[in-house]
């Protein structure tokens, strides 16, 4: 029996719960729109409602839109529909992801620190030395270990890191526009322009290829002995993603974490805040050669097709340093652009590759750079916006 | 071809579409059902080989409709999708009119950006009328176009028109049965698949993998079949890079056949893996123990 067929009152009962179900869903953290319930309701009208299979295919298939979501939706179907009048209940039970819960409110770390500030009126001399120190503090502070800074002078960095802009390294596509001086004749454009003189004076157009930015992909270790940089590395990736589309960011410790739209929110503080809360394992041990398996099973064939460069940015201190390590990395290589590992250990002059897990993973990468202040960052920023050379195995090792 | 009536319930779809060598789950059949009542397109999205783009040639048979297939690229354009102006017979004609000393720029104009001089590709295609009934429109692998193609979709999903500067709205005058596949290579605009009832296709369950491979390996023995269906499933549990589909068990299946093999021996396995497995690492982790395992699994009775 389809729902056009049941009493009035039974439909609107019926429209009642889609709506109920729908505002569940929502609650717990799926896009479902409104769009959705009217389509959900339309499509109950051409279904058996008796078949609860078919039910469950249908709403699926209109309110679930991403695969990972499947999963909600399956135990939210089973919760809802076996008790619909009980549809609290609902989000006491499902495991909510973070948009769900109350959000921190944007910028409130910022505004705790302007509230905190001494006023202005009370010393202006103060204000003057200040303005006196700024330029030789920024010289000291580009040198200045990340690890070493103080609170200002963090706060001093992430403002540098925010004015950061990555210039586009730019990678020819196969489409085309409008170009002077392209290479290819517009013959479309050329016709409809000779029209305009009655076919006479032929003034040619030509079209040159569309040049876009190649993907970045980074895969942040988070694990304890990084954590002096890990949030101004998250600063640098939201400030790089501000700038151009592509950009996919993992965390890893002991497990794989995607952030990438986490980190697309607009304001850093607020989107860091996502982003802590969706890794589970903040600050504790690194499984490099699982976290990169997880990478190059689930997410490489998605993230990497299109040229991508990948930044490792770990301090490659592995625990299980074997053979699987450099298999990993192997793969990793093979399936992107260029592989550039930051490693902040490298801010030591006499930096050797001693750990068992940095020697199985040096082969592997095209570049291998160091990144604790904010001038190896500045020189990260100028080395991605270089043309990009062919895929090359050698290694490049440039010190601090 | 005839154009067939479409189904009238889930359990009709499901006929339709076994009786033409596709036994799908009933999910997919729900959500086939719903594409055509509804109008709407159908996204469907899963690994590699589990028989997306299967359905759309099988709905087309079954339904006498014609199928237009898109294969997308990366850097498929407007030119190469919709529609293109024939510039060389364009260039006769206005020569012919300055011949006959033809002097009407509006007239040349309306005559050179006519019906005749456009060539039509896929997507303007779907949108035309046709005798037996709407075509089934294939967009295959849309993750492999780019961003800038799913924009123009969606004008086309949403309103089924396509608008020419030099020509006007093409509208069509009912809709295509729209399929569009992805392997998730990359995600899709949530955008796009607003439009779309989304489905992801999984892998089938050995029963029906069973049934499948009887279907389209049809000299295969009752034996050798359940053993390629066992042995492919545990394959799936393995942790591979990446996991053979249904396509690679009749590929498999067929291979086999052809071989006259009457059951799975470690020797004929390891002459055939590559119907099954791509990638030389997932071959290697696939030798030795691991092999005499999951054959050993597959081949005992019970």
């Amino acid at each position: 029996m389809a729902i056009n067929h049941l009493a009035p009152e039974q439909t609107e009962q019926f429209a009642d719960n889609i709506v109920g179900f729908a505002r569940a869903l929502r609650s717990a953290g799926m896009p479902v729109g409104p769009g959705a319930v009217i389509d959900a309701m339309s499509a109950l009208q051409v279904i058996e409602i008796g078949n609860r299979a078919d039910v469950f295919t249908t709403l699926e298939a209109i309110f679930v839109k991403r695969h990972e979501h499947a999963l909600i939706f399956k135990q939210a179907f089973n919760l809802f529909f076996r008790a619909s009048e009980e549809w609290k209940h609902l989000l006491d039970s499902v495991p909510l992801p973070e948009q769900a819960k109350k959000k921190p409110q944007a910028g409130s770390r910022r505004v705790q620190e302007a509230m905190s500030q001494p006023r202005m009126t009370e010393t202006p001399q103060h204000q003057e030395q200040d303005l006196r120190l700024s330029v030789s503090d920024k010289e000291i502070l580009q040198k200045k270990d990340f690890a070493q800074m103080s609170a200002a002078e963090i706060a001093e960095a992430l403002r540098a890191i925010e004015m950061m802009r990555l210039p586009q390294a730019e990678l020819l596509t196969r489409r085309y526009l409008p170009d002077p001086r392209g290479l290819r004749l517009d013959m479309r454009r050329t016709l409809r322009a000779s029209l305009r003189t009655g076919g006479d004076i032929i003034d040619i157009h030509r079209l040159g290829r569309i040049e876009k930015p190649a993907p970045i992909v980074a895969l942040l270790d988070i694990s304890g002995s990084m954590s002096e940089y890990t949030r101004l590395f998250l600063h640098f990736l939201h400030a790089i993603g501000d700038a151009r589309k592509r950009v996919s960011v993992f965390l890893f410790g002991t497990r794989l974490t995607n952030v990438t739209r986490a980190l697309r929110q607009r304001d850093p503080d607020e989107a860091l805040a996502s982003c802590s809360a969706a890794v589970e394992d903040w600050a504790g041990g690194t499984r490099i050669s699982a976290s990169l398996h997880h990478f190059n099973k689930l997410w490489a064939r998605r993230v990497l097709s299109q040229g991508a460069i990948v930044l490792l940015i770990s301090d490659g201190l592995e625990r299980e340093a074997d053979s699987r390590l450099a298999f990993e990395m192997d793969r990793l290589h093979r399936s992107c652009r260029r592989l550039i590992w930051l490693n902040p250990l490298l801010r030591f002059g006499g930096f050797e590759a001693k750990a068992q897990g940095i020697k199985m993973m040096l082969p592997h990468v095209d570049e291998f750079r160091p990144v604790h202040n904010l001038s190896s960052i500045q020189e990260l920023i100028t080395t991605l916006s270089r043309p990009l050379p062919p895929h090359h195995r050698s290694l490049i090792r440039s010190a601090a | 071809m005839t154009s067939a009536t479409l189904p009238a319930s889930v359990d009709a779809m499901l006929e339709l579409l076994t009786s033409r060598g596709y036994l799908a789950e009933r999910s997919l059949a729900t959500v086939t059902y719903l594409s055509l009542r509804m109008g709407r397109p159908l996204f469907l999205e899963g690994e590699a080989g589990v028989g997306k783009t299967e359905i759309a040639k099988v709905l087309s048979a079954a339904l006498g409709r014609k199928l237009i297939r898109l294969q997308c690229y990366e850097g498929l354009d407007v030119s190469s999708a919709v529609y293109e102006w024939n510039s060389a017979a364009q260039m006769i004609a206005i020569r012919m009119a300055e011949a006959a000393g033809d002097t009407d720029r509006d007239q040349l104009s309306s005559d050179i950006f006519a019906d005749r001089y456009m060539i039509k590709r896929p997507l303007l295609q779907a949108l035309e009328p046709d005798v037996a009934g709407p075509p089934v429109l294939l967009i295959d692998e849309l993750d492999r176009a780019d961003e800038a193609f799913e924009a123009y979709l969606l004008e086309i999903l949403s309103d089924f028109q396509v608008t020419i500067p030099e020509f006007g709205t093409v509208k069509a005058p009912h809709p295509p049965i729209v399929i569009i596949t992805s392997n998730r290579t990359r995600e899709i605009h949530d955008a796009l698949k607003r439009r779309c009832l989304y489905h992801w296709v999984d892998y089938p369950a050995a029963e029906r993998e069973l049934a499948i491979v009887k279907t389209r390996v049809p000299g295969i023995s009752a034996k050798l079949s359940q053993q390629v269906v066992r042995f492919v499933q545990a394959l799936r549990n393995q942790d591979f890079y990446k996991s053979p589909g249904v396509a690679e068990t009749i590929d498999w299946a067929t291979a086999l056949s052809e071989l006259d093999a009457r059951s799975l021996t470690p020797q004929v396995v390891g002459d055939t893996l590559g119907a099954l497995l791509k990638y030389q690492d997932d071959i290697t982790r696939m030798q030795g123990d691991t092999l005499q395992k999951v054959l050993k699994d597959a081949t005992s009775e019970n």
